[in-house]
């Protein structure tokens, strides 16, 4: 249809092209002004020195801020977190994420209820899920799980215990959002090939990592690419945790959030901005990069 | 038959951890909430005895019931706004061929990938002085444009469905362009738009850090943040009963509105990413 336009316009044709960018132009507006213009300003922001406690001394100072980020240990071992905690939770979302999708694919009885209690952890307030382990771990909050476990120490107080239980938190909360997307592409493998496969005598596990697996393998990817940036940008459930004050879990996220309206330091704080900005882009831009060769390798895609 | 039975028994098995393993945390939740204060931190599973005295102390707090007010209300203009906007870009993008579309559908993709703690600083700065801090429209233009490319992919994709013919079809039958749209588009766009506005309205729900960034008094402040306010005071005087009151309290609407459109909210998520 798009290639019929090659041929000179009738005034259908512009009064159609008229219309579609009318009524696109509100949404289009309403995104750039308050993503394009703030990250420009970010960016803007990030190459000067400017600290809202001191607003009068205000300079360009080019790359500084970035090598001031850059050269501290604390960017660094915000940055180590943050890629601990996204490796962790993601990959135990996508072999859950799998069993729940391949749970509400095959049941066969009580379909509705396996789908109406996996959405209550997908639309339930990240702040409250967050809140909900925190006061069940948390000693100083009476939670049950050191009562049950007989536990010394609070566990949100230790390092790698605090770890598990944001691990925790982060995959029952996102685990039914990873499920649906996986869902979407079980529904795309046909069943005539699996009846084929078992009349040739293959087995339930080799059909699935013969049969399902590939043919999953854009879907799989594209639920990967949207928990692997969602969760890159882990905030609520961290902030929560760690009750603003237990750095030992600090994520990027924390770091820009904290240096920009904690320690009101514009500067700075947009320069972890950005350098978050750009980790994002440099992950979409190595899925896009598998998610082209998987393509690639089925013929085009669907 | 043994087989089918043990078929039976082994998925009810399956169905019930993860029933379990997705209620459990909420029903914490709600047995904390239902403790006294005296027990809350018993680290018992169950309250001893039961007292709705966190739930009562939470709506005489002006910091909660406001809000309360402010989520509700925030998250309902956003999700107004955005849906209208969106269904305006998706019947294009659906129904029409002009420059742009390729493009617009790309930056909507791009601002669906994008870090938030990237523009809070700026929007901070913005805000303050545009006179938007700490008002409801300061949380509403955010919230709007965030929605916007999840809206816009879920409704072009229910729009891409609807057999537009019968519009034509109904005015060839002799009904007025207004009837044709009201009495055929609109009942089966409907589905569609209104799967698209709980998904808007779940994410305005839930966010804390545009509300922790851009708000700060009982004028605009929403329950995520202001739960956590209850947190700074609890340095002296465990107010565990009151989060969880709260907490259950917001999970409600959610609740209901899964029970009510599971089937809508799954087909929305799996159409959206189908798309993307």
């Amino acid at each position: 249809m798009a290639r019929a336009a090659r041929a000179p316009m009738s005034d259908r044709t512009k009064a159609e092209r008229k219309l579609g960018m009318m009524l696109c132009a509100p949404a289009a507006v309403v995104m750039v002004l308050v993503t394009g213009y703030p990250i420009l300003y970010a960016i803007w922001l990030s190459l000067h020195r400017s600290d809202l406690r001191f607003p009068n001394n205000t300079a360009w100072i080019g790359l500084d801020n970035y090598i001031t980020v850059l050269s501290a240990n604390l960017w660094w071992k915000d940055l180590f977190h943050t890629v601990v905690l996204t490796a962790l939770s993601v990959s135990f979302e996508l072999v859950f994420g799998m069993l729940l999708a391949l749970a509400m694919h095959r049941a066969i009885f009580g379909r509705g209820l396996i789908r109406t209690s996996a959405l209550v952890p997908y639309g339930i307030v990240t702040v409250v899920a967050a809140f909900a382990w925190r006061l069940a771990f948390s000693k100083a909050d009476g939670g049950f799980v050191p009562a049950v476990l007989h536990l010394q120490d609070d566990p949100l107080i230790t390092t790698w215990s605090t770890y598990l239980t944001a691990v925790a938190a982060e995959v029952w909360k996102t685990t039914p959002f990873m499920a649906l997307l996986l869902l979407a592409g079980l529904a795309l493998v046909p069943d005539d090939l699996h009846e084929a496969a078992k009349v040739d005598g293959a087995s339930a596990w080799q059909r699935f990592w013969k049969i399902t697996i590939p043919l999953m393998k854009p879907t799989i990817l594209v639920a990967l690419l949207f928990r692997t940036l969602d969760a890159f940008r882990i905030f609520d459930t961290v902030q929560v945790l760690s009750n603003g004050s237990n750095r030992s879990l600090e994520t990027v996220s924390q770091l820009g959030y904290n240096t920009l309206l904690t320690r009101l330091n514009l500067g700075l704080g947009s320069a972890v901005s950005v350098l978050v900005f750009v980790c994002v882009l440099i992950i979409a831009g190595l899925y896009v990069l598998f998610l082209g060769k998987g393509l690639a390798e089925q013929g085009g895609g669907r | 038959m043994t087989l089918d039975r043990r078929r039976i028994f082994g998925w009810g098995a399956a169905e019930a951890v993860i029933v379990v393993a997705a209620l459990f945390p909420v029903l914490w939740l709600l047995s904390l909430s239902l403790k006294t204060p005296d027990t809350v931190n018993d680290g018992r599973l169950l309250p001893k005895s039961f007292s709705f005295k966190n739930y009562s102390s939470i709506f005489d707090q002006d910091i909660f019931t406001s809000a309360l007010r402010n989520s509700i209300g925030i998250a309902l203009i956003s999700t107004v706004i955005a849906v209208i906007l969106a269904s305006m870009a998706a019947y294009a993008i659906a129904r029409l061929e002009f420059p742009g579309k390729r493009l617009l559908l790309g930056a909507s993709l791009a601002i669906a990938m994008f870090p938030p703690v990237s523009i809070v600083g700026p929007l901070y700065n913005m805000w303050r002085h545009l006179g938007l801090y700490d008002t409801w429209p300061g949380l509403i233009i955010p919230y709007m444009t965030f929605t916007l490319p999840l809206a816009i992919f879920v409704l072009s994709a229910f729009f891409r469905e609807i057999p537009w013919e019968l519009e034509q079809a109904a005015q060839m039958d002799g009904a007025t362009p207004l009837q044709a749209f009201r009495k055929v588009i609109l009942p089966l766009a409907a589905p569609g738009v209104f799967t698209t506005a709980i998904l808007v309205f779940i994410y305005a729900w839930n966010d804390f850090i545009f509300a922790l960034s851009l708000t700060s008094t009982t004028n605009a402040q929403t329950v995520p943040p202001a739960i956590q306010s209850f947190t700074g005071v609890s340095q002296f005087t465990a107010p565990t009963g009151a989060i969880a009151a709260a907490a259950i309290i917001v999970t409600i609407p959610i609740v209901v509105m899964v029970l009510l459109f599971q089937r809508r909210i799954v087909a929305g998520l799996t159409a959206g990413a189908v798309k993307g």
